[in-house]
């Protein structure tokens, strides 16, 4: 008896739970498991959205293998990702450390390093293409005070990803910051005070405390970082000059998935390429997931 | 109780609704990228113009920006809520006609509208019309008489070639550092038209079964494109410095300008004399002629008030007057009289070079996989411009990607 009435309980109970539950499982189930579900099944299949789907088996993928548009775009992700992270890691963990010191005044130093990271990446990309303009521009006017004459930046391929790395350093290096100085904080005084007494000077604080200890952020940020840009769009899409060299001839994977979706109508081949994306995010990510036991030390071990 | 009010509430509104939907009239859709966001009312006249001569049809409009359109059209198509009426520009006429989208006109429409045969012709497919022509629009060599003037050169005339522009080019360009010669944009679209300009470089053979984008009459029309960058007369993209190349007119700064008809508002505004004449030609002359089309779906479940509808929108009077009047374009119709109020209107004073350009139309190379064919010209080009590539390379490359292409 008393078990059935707590049985009645029980699926009274859930009853509020699948409530409360529902409008968020109903967003997720049409905006995220559908599509991706569907696009799994659209990648082994060729569609242009005037004509019904065909099943073509594998030849979205045999045809990426050998599509030069495909690998430069895999080409200039890898660039961004060698230029830009490494950058990114480093002064990231460097304006940490700096906005982790007591002094007055810190508090707004913080909430301005903060400021580019919840700008719109529209508004970023404008103010620098402004920054970047060979002709009025302040990189280039600053370049010529020291004699040296700037190069066209946002117009060709070249230059144009050395701007947008910059420009992606800059927009996320608060970021970037601010996880760390979570890490830094969560470290004891005790290890400091102890390391002191001992006779340790600050590099070797910083050396043998601090960098060990903040290994477990640096290995979320790095696992982030590299799912982040692997998947680079805005940059990309937004700061070309219109119409120069580098509009035409940089691509990244994702502005090549939306080009196809979107220009070339070919639902199928751009799904193919962004499970190409997926498996290859998913492959790096559980190669640094298998190495984290080298290097990464968890404080309470 | 509450609950039964409210269901007696509901079948009330349903049974009130159900009378309006037994009723006997028609309602299509028509999907318009032109109208927005500046001839909303012009539209509206011309629907109330056919709605009075067809009672018991409704036109219920719906608009897109150009850049949006083709998805949302694609995305209505896929879903099978197409538009009964929807525009189309000659590039993706192709692409819907291919894919069986379209709703044959050919029985539907009268064989008196006076259009023009061009015009017609391209919207045919298979031998069939599958779309009605509904404007055209054109290109034309825009010049500043001001300059020309300082420069003591005479104006551009429809006997010149682009060697005599040159020479014009030339000399205005020695009246300043920062004024130019010409400003004639290396792209697919001044490509293909210069390349009617040359007369002898096609992209394709005639069968479409190879491109010929590397011949030699090509890679010289190539070159003279170019030769008017490498000559210093036209600035490059970076001494541009994201300056439009129509701001750069408008700043009274360019002796010359290739561009487009629909610039004609934009530079009603200028500080100096301007006028337009015919482009000069290479070998012959030629011009472009970009036409939008209005098309009726081929899953419509109201044919012939949609196919009505379509053919009002391309050839009657009404239309006719409201997009003369309104600068909306202009209709695609051989009809002197209902372009008496255009010709008059004032700068450009030579108006009249819109309908001679008519008389050497080039329309553009179509393929299926047309915006892919123009991705990787364009970026070509841009290689061929930075001195990367020859003229020669960079359209060898074209060839064996636009051979990919038609495969």
């Amino acid at each position: 008896m008393s078990q059935v009435m707590s049985w009645n309980r029980g699926i009274q109970r859930w009853k509020w739970v699948a409530v409360f539950l529902l409008p968020g499982l109903i967003g997720l189930t049409v905006f995220v498991l559908y599509p991706i579900v569907s696009s799994f099944w659209l990648a082994f299949q060729d569609w242009n959205l005037l004509q019904p789907p065909e099943f073509v088996g594998l030849s979205n993928f045999q045809e990426l293998l050998a599509d030069d548009d495909f690998w430069r775009a895999l080409g200039y992700t890898l660039t961004f990702i060698v230029l830009y992270i490494p950058c990114v890691f480093v002064l990231g963990l460097a304006l940490a450390l700096f906005l982790n010191q007591k002094f007055p005044g810190m508090l707004m130093v913080r909430a301005a390093t903060f400021l580019p990271v919840v700008a719109s990446w529209v508004v970023v990309s404008l103010i620098w293409k402004w920054i970047f303009n060979p002709s009025y521009g302040l990189v280039n006017a600053g370049l010529n005070l020291i004699g040296i004459n700037g190069p066209d930046w946002l117009f060709q391929p070249q230059t144009a990803v050395y701007a947008m790395v910059i420009t992606s350093v800059w927009k996320d290096v608060g970021y970037i910051a601010l996880l760390y100085l979570g890490g830094l904080q969560n470290i004891s005084e005790t290890y400091y005070e102890a390391a002191r007494i001992d006779g340790a000077n600050r590099w070797r604080c910083l050396r043998h405390i601090t960098i060990p200890l903040l290994t477990p952020t640096m290995f979320f940020v790095a696992i982030t970082l590299l799912i982040n840009y692997f998947q680079m769009f805005e940059q990309v899409w937004l700061m070309p000059m219109r119409d120069s060299a580098a509009d035409r001839q940089v691509e990244v994977i994702v502005t090549e998935v939306v080009k196809n979706a979107f220009s070339y109508s070919r639902m199928g081949y751009a799904s193919a390429m962004s499970w190409v994306l997926f498996v290859l995010i998913f492959i790096i990510t559980f190669v640094q997931l298998r190495l984290q036991k080298r290097w990464v030390h968890y404080e309470a071990e | 109780m509450f609950r039964r009010f409210l269901l007696l509430t509901l079948l009330c509104v349903l049974l009130a609704a159900l009378p309006a939907a037994a009723q006997d009239t028609t309602t299509i859709r028509y999907f318009t990228f032109s109208a927005a966001p500046d001839h909303l009312e012009d539209l509206d006249t011309i629907i109330a113009a056919f709605q009075e001569a067809n009672p018991g049809i409704t036109v219920e409009v719906e608009t897109a920006a150009f850049a949006d359109y083709f998805t949302l059209l694609q995305a209505g198509v896929a879903s099978g809520d197409a538009p009964d009426v929807f525009e189309l520009n000659y590039e993706n006429f192709v692409t819907y006609a291919a894919n069986g989208a379209l709703l044959d006109l050919s029985g539907m429409v009268s064989a008196e509208a006076p259009f023009y045969p061009r015009a017609l012709e391209a919207f045919q497919y298979d031998g069939k019309q599958m779309a009605l022509p509904a404007t055209f629009s054109t290109v034309l060599l825009f010049y500043n008489a001001d300059l020309f003037d300082q420069a003591g050169v005479s104006y551009p005339t429809a006997e010149w070639n682009w060697a005599d522009a040159v020479a014009a080019a030339q000399s205005i360009r020695a009246l300043g550092e920062d004024t130019w010669g010409l400003f004639s944009p290396v792209q697919f679209w001044e490509f293909y038209k210069k390349a009617g300009q040359n007369g002898e470089c096609s992209f394709f053979n005639a069968e479409m079964t190879e491109s010929t984008i590397n011949s030699p009459a090509c890679v010289s029309t190539l070159e003279t494109m170019i030769s008017f960058m490498n000559d210093d007369l036209m600035p490059t993209a970076a001494e541009l410095s994201g300056v439009s190349d129509s701001e750069l007119f408008l700043s009274g700064k360019l002796g010359m300008l290739v561009t487009g008809i629909w610039m004609f508002g934009a530079f009603q505004d200028a500080t100096f004399n301007w006028d337009v004449q015919i482009e000069p030609a290479i070998n012959q002359n030629a011009h472009h002629f970009f036409a939008n089309g209005v098309a009726v779906s081929a899953t419509t479940q109201n044919a012939e008030a949609a196919a009505a509808w379509a053919e009002f929108m391309a050839s009657s009077e009404t239309a006719a007057t409201v997009r003369v009047e309104s600068a909306w374009e202009l209709p695609a119709l051989n009809q002197p009289e209902y372009f008496e109020a255009y010709l008059e209107q004032t700068p450009p004073a030579n108006r009249a070079a819109v309908f001679m350009a008519l008389e050497s139309p080039v329309t553009p190379p179509v393929i299926e996989r047309q915006n892919e064919m123009q991705d990787a010209v364009n970026a070509l080009l841009t290689q061929a411009v930075d001195g990367e590539l020859t003229a020669q390379e960079a359209l060898d490359q074209a060839k064996a990607e636009l051979d990919a292409l038609i495969q």
